[in-house]
């Protein structure tokens, strides 16, 4: 017996094996340039365009409902729903065929699929509401227990239906080259309906997402909305099950609003880019399953989608980390130069030595590259000049360096003289708060400091030094 | 009835039961650090580790396959905790994007190994193969299961498992301490020495180890139920972390075996074919809980709704004898059943009647219900405190005096009485207050 | 010694206790607010400030006890009340800016499915010039400072029009410019007929910003003009202790009825 039999290679029937080589070692036949323009450009045949219009469309409405699950804060409530939507499929599929109906009939599985689906959100917000157990576990439970349902009832067909389960296996992986022209415009129904109720409602989303209970005061009916919410998740997982699974439908609910989140303040353009980004993701992840064999379209719609939000988390103007990473190192670069300045009013003199700089840098821990950009950036901002020894501060220079310092002793008076409401602020380190007072934030701090009797000098008085 | 057959049933049920408690235990932390989904997040990603270390080493080893679902176990957590900071995402949904787009990448390396000659089924991942650990030349009796050809013949899956399941238990054991407290307040673990931080990771890498170990026999599915299910249901039952853990590991052996014998045996019944033992054993996992939730000890729905009547009850008795009590302070001997009715609008006063009657608190005399002397003990004490509390409303707390009757008349059933004031026997509507000698054999009407 | 309930009072507390999972936190209180005030709610840490509001609003649940504005119920009066709530109760990444915040208080007034018209944003912006805040309309919510999103919280409140205002805790945590932002809003409140109704803790600026006051502590203490009410003994007997026994009923309240 070997340990994860699943992975066993066997030798396959034309014959070669593989036993080890390198990931790279693919033997997928590349496409041509021609087969990728004509697929790209909807010209690879009717099928093709059938499966390539339904996801885009379902791209498009799980874009457009994730923005509203995702600002609800129900992410993970969409991956407990999607597994609970198997035993219902299996359920409809037995009563179906117990009927004499066709049990493979899709309209049949998805009603089956929608309702045990619902029923298990409705058994989260039970198990939360009638027991200590947080959401959490609710959803888990949820998720595993229906799930595992789902599994027997599948096993069940599987072993003792006439017709056997083929065609069901599909709702957990999902099997988009199988969608039909039948399913496509069911897609495009419900993208429409997802972008016309986001259209028509997303005033009443919003105000519920942002402000529940201000919405319930102002008289909206929270609950009913909420409900509206939810139905279009139900309905956009439902119909995305057949399509790529219901393992990776969550990721198409999830991830094209996170990413969009990253692009913009403005909630219409949100949705509009959550949209975009879902169709776009499930353009590419179909027409690299239709030209690449044994990719899964599932799989690469949501690879595509994790492409996008990698690329935003990193690369996003505003809440990128690249540029936060960048907003910080200028802050940092700031701090340093005016700790620089600093060093210069408080020992009087406005000349700055090799030497002076030096032991600035070690007191403060500044890392090696820092140096030298630190002092490009009091040059550049007009702070200092270049001078035979190192630096000569300019009036302004001398004059930063003042305020500086005396907001550093202003902010420890405050900290220790108010120590019974400064609690709420010491995580603000002086170091850091001396670069950040406003006037108006100088002028309370003063007033509340003369108000115990401290008086911190202005600086302006021992500018002699210079 | 239930047939059980060494060589058909004994490993899978081994393989299931030390899955679940392996996972069950585990889980107890997840559950209590509102980290449930992390599990369901690793069981997904742990796919990609899988088949990666496979195609890079090209070997089955275990140790390789721990090793390659260990690091895809830290690099979910990394991932999901750096998509939070950097992205400011709200938790549900790092974790989501997280766990979605590795498992779509494993999809897509399995796709990729199939394509190589390597058969990889995606299904079992989810629901496993229990069904397959069969012994071939198995013993026919038990007895001679006891010997070591049986550990020869125990498949690989099992004496992993016993393994992750010795290594679970030995690592709780032995930190329990620690996880305590870096579940419970992990500022004050810091503060102690502990590092939260290292307990956690240390904690997902055993729940990553427990998915694979896990993955042949039964699945990630179950995995998942099992991190969630028996922790939770432990979590219902008690309200110490020790006995939950203990109730857990109970219950995980309990849902193994049930969800087991549940899948072979049950179908069988109907003269069906057996159904997937993993599923079944999430079902049971589900069913077990559900009875939980309905019949715990302290938590459950019935307890709750029991004592909400319960409490219903004593307090429509209270109100009886009290009423009783007033009435003879008006100067009447009794009240008729109608007055009893009035007194106690809109409840089931007959049966109150009855209760009281069954108590030998109240005598019916010549359609006249009187207090016994053991009545209007237990009245005398009920109206003093009472009126203690009426007292205590206005001189305390302040409120107006045509207002404290109503609160009174709801304090009066709770087991706390104030202290009377010195020198005042009357309450603010100037009627007197019992003397505390009428309540001296302790007789308290009804409550309790 | 009680007050009178009368309908021209803007909201009429009669016997209201409130219980979270069955365990009382607020007693019978009673309570009759007089037109066209500002009303400051006092009290200790835990003493059910946010509770009664929340009660009144029937944003927590009420264990008996009736509260009616002008006579009505809640539901009628609905459109006459508005609310500001905690500033922390709101997740302040939400993607809109503030004057789309500030029109969420014209919402009621647009009706189902209607996008905000010029008019209504016209309106929202006239708002936030009221709280001094006209300038950052188009700035996301998530890049004002703390004052500067409890303004907009108030400006929201404005843009409701209503004649009652609840507002929870708005001077928590503020700068001194929103203080004063604050204060002259819930002056010109008061000069246009209104009342206002607001939890605060800061006892010193009490007398300065409002002309009533209900001392709370598990019971309205006092209630009653800043003048009257507002005195050592009455502060003293809101803050000086807790009830303990009271506290120890509800608990014994909560064990019996099984609570959560």
């Amino acid at each position: 017996m070997e340990f994860l039999s699943f992975f066993i290679p066997t030798i396959a029937a034309n014959g070669h094996s593989h036993g080890g080589g390198s990931l790279t070692d693919v033997s997928d036949e590349w496409p041509t340039w021609s087969e990728i323009f004509e697929t790209m450009a909807l010209r690879a045949g009717h099928n093709t365009n059938t499966v390539i219009l339904g996801t885009v469309m379902l791209g498009i409405a799980a874009g457009v409902v994730g923005v509203f699950a995702l600002l609800r804060k129900r992410s993970l409530m969409t991956d407990a729903l999607s597994h609970a939507t198997l035993p219902g499929i299996a359920l409809a599929f037995l009563v179906a065929a117990a009927l004499g109906a066709e049990g493979r009939s899709l309209p049949v599985l998805l009603v089956g699929a929608t309702l045990s689906g619902a029923l298990g959100v409705v058994c989260i917000q039970a198990i939360i509401r009638f027991t200590r157990l947080r959401e959490d576990a609710a959803i888990g439970i949820v998720l595993s227990v229906f799930f595992g349902a789902g599994i027997v009832g599948l096993s069940y067909i599987q072993a003792n239906a006439a017709s056997g389960a083929a065609g069901l296996n599909k709702f957990i992986y999902g099997q988009t080259a199988a969608m039909g022209r039948g399913d496509a415009i069911l897609m495009a129904c419900i993208a429409a309906l997802a972008v016309v109720a986001a259209l028509v409602l997303l005033k009443e989303f919003a105000i519920v997402c942002f402000n529940d209970a201000f919405a319930k005061v102002d008289g909206w009916p929270v609950s009913l909305i909420d409900l509206a919410m939810m139905s279009l998740v139900v309905v956009v997982t439902v119909a995305g099950l057949q399509a790529v699974g219901l393992i990776l439908v969550v990721a198409m609910l999830i991830i094209p609003s996170v990413a969009a989140r990253f692009w913009t303040d403005r909630l219409w353009l949100l949705v509009v880019l959550a949209a975009l980004i879902g169709g776009a993701s499930g353009y590419f992840g179909s027409v690299v399953s239709a030209l690449l064999p044994r990719k899964p379209a599932g799989a690469v719609i949501v690879l595509t989608a994790g492409a996008i939000f990698a690329i935003s988390l990193v690369f996003a103007p505003q809440r990128g980390a690249l540029a936060s990473l960048v907003r910080r190192v200028r802050l940092r670069i700031r701090f340093a130069g005016e700790h620089l300045l600093e060093f210069a009013y408080e020992r009087g003199g406005a000349e700055l030595s090799e030497a002076d700089i030096t032991s600035v840098a070690r007191l403060r821990a500044w890392p090696f590259w820092m140096r030298p950009i630190v002092v490009r950036s009091i040059l550049r901002r007009g702070q200092a000049v270049r001078s035979a020894n190192a630096l000569l501060l300019t009036d302004e220079g001398l004059e930063r360096g003042a305020r500086i310092s005396r907001n550093h002793k202003l902010w420890e008076q405050y900290l220790t003289s108010y120590a019974d409401i400064a609690p709420s602020h010491v995580d603000w380190s002086v170091d850091q708060v001396e670069h950040v007072l406003s006037d108006e934030l100088i002028a309370e701090l003063e007033a509340q400091l003369a108000a115990r009797g401290i008086v911190v000098p202005a600086p302006t008085g021992e500018r002699a030094a210079r | 009835m239930i047939e059980f057959d060494i060589g058909v049933d004994l490993f899978p049920l081994l393989a299931g039961t030390l899955a679940a408690i392996t996972c069950g235990l585990l889980g107890n932390f997840l559950v209590l650090r509102r980290l449930s989904l992390m599990g369901d997040a690793i069981s997904h990603s742990v796919l990609p580790g899988l088949v990666i270390a496979f195609l890079i080493a090209s070997t089955r080893n275990p140790l390789v396959m721990f090793a390659g679902a260990a690091i895809a176990g830290v690099v979910t957590v990394v991932l999901v905790e750096l998509v939070k900071r950097l992205g400011r995402v709200e938790p549900g949904a790092a974790m989501g994007v997280v766990f979605s787009v590795l498992f779509a990448f494993g999809v897509l390396l399995i796709e990729k190994a199939a394509a190589r000659s390597v058969d990889l089924d995606a299904d079992c991942v989810l629901h496993g193969q229990l069904e397959t650990l069969f012994w071939i030349g198995a013993p026919e009796r038990w007895v001679d299961l006891f010997s070591w050809s049986t550990l020869d013949a125990a498949p690989r899956q099992v004496v992993v498992l016993a393994i992750m399941c010795f290594l679970s238990v030995v690592f709780i054991a032995a930190l329990f301490k620690e996880l305590r407290i870096a579940a419970f307040d992990p500022a004050m673990a810091t503060a102690q020495g502990f590092n939260p931080t290292l307990m956690h990771y240390v904690l997902m890498i055993f729940v990553a180890s427990a998915t694979v170990a896990s993955f042949e026999a039964v699945g990630s599915i179950l995995v998942i139920a099992m991190l969630v299910c028996p922790a939770a249901t432990a979590r219902l039952l008690t309200d110490r972390l020790r006995s939950q853990i203990v109730f857990s590991v109970i219950i995980a052996a309990a849902t193994g075996i049930l969800g087991y014998f549940a899948a072979t045996a049950i179908p069988g019944l109907f003269d069906r074919g057996s159904v997937n033992a993993a599923g079944s054993m999430a079902m049971v996992a589900g069913f077990i809980l559900s009875v939980a939730i309905v019949l715990a000890p302290r938590h459950g729905v019935v307890v709750r709704v029991w004592r909400r009547r319960r409490l219903g009850r004593s307090v429509a008795v209270d109100d009886l004898i009290a009423a009783l009590y007033r009435a003879e302070e008006r100067g009447m001997s009794g009240l008729s059943r109608a007055g009893i009715r009035n007194a106690l609008v809109g409840r089931a006063a007959d049966n109150a009647l009855a209760r009281v009657r069954r108590r030998g608190l109240v005598d019916e005399r010549e359609h006249e219900i009187v207090l016994t002397p053991d009545g209007r003990r237990a009245a005398a004490a009920l109206v003093r405190r009472h009126r203690l509390w009426e007292r205590y409303l206005v001189d305390q707390a302040g409120l107006p005096v045509d207002h404290v009757h109503e609160t009174a008349e709801e304090l009066e059933h709770v087991d706390v009485t104030p202290a009377p004031a010195q020198g005042q026997g009357l309450d603010p509507h100037g009627r007197l207050i019992p003397d505390e000698d009428a309540d001296l054999d302790g007789a308290s009407a009804g409550h309790r | 010694m009680r007050p009178e309930h009368s309908a021209d009072s803007p909201l009429s507390i009669h016997a209201m206790t409130v219980a979270y999972h069955r365990k009382p936190v607020l007693w019978d209180v009673d309570y009759d607010a007089k037109p066209n005030r500002l009303i400051a709610i006092v009290g200790p840490n835990g003493a059910g400030k946010s509770t009664m509001i929340k009660a009144c609003l029937g944003l927590a649940p009420r264990a008996s006890g009736q509260v009616e504005f002008w006579g009505e119920s809640y539901r009628r009066a609905r459109s006459r009340i508005g609310y500001v709530p905690q500033r922390e109760s709101v997740d302040w990444d939400f993607p809109v800016s503030a004057l789309d915040v500030v029109c969420m208080g014209r919402y009621r007034r647009i009706g189902w499915c209607r996008p905000v018209s010029r008019s209504h944003k016209e309106a929202g912006l006239e708002c936030l010039e009221r709280v001094g805040m006209r300038s950052l309309a188009g700035r996301q919510i998530s890049q004002l400072s703390g004052g500067q999103q409890q303004r907009v919280f108030l400006a929201r409140a404005l843009a409701q029009e209503a004649d009652l205002y609840f507002m929870d805790e708005p001077f928590a945590g503020v700068d001194a410019a929103t203080e004063r932002a604050i204060v002259d809003v819930l002056r010109e409140l008061k000069s246009q007929g209104k009342t206002v109704i607001v939890v605060h803790h800061d006892l010193q600026t009490v007398p300065e910003y409002f002309d009533e006051v209900i001392l709370l502590n598990m019971r309205v203490v006092a209630s009653g003009s800043v003048n009257e009410v507002f005195t050592e003994e009455n502060l003293h007997k809101t803050y000086g202790g807790r009830l303990t026994l009271l506290s120890e009923a509800a608990e014994a309240i909560a064990r019996a009825a099984g609570g959560a």
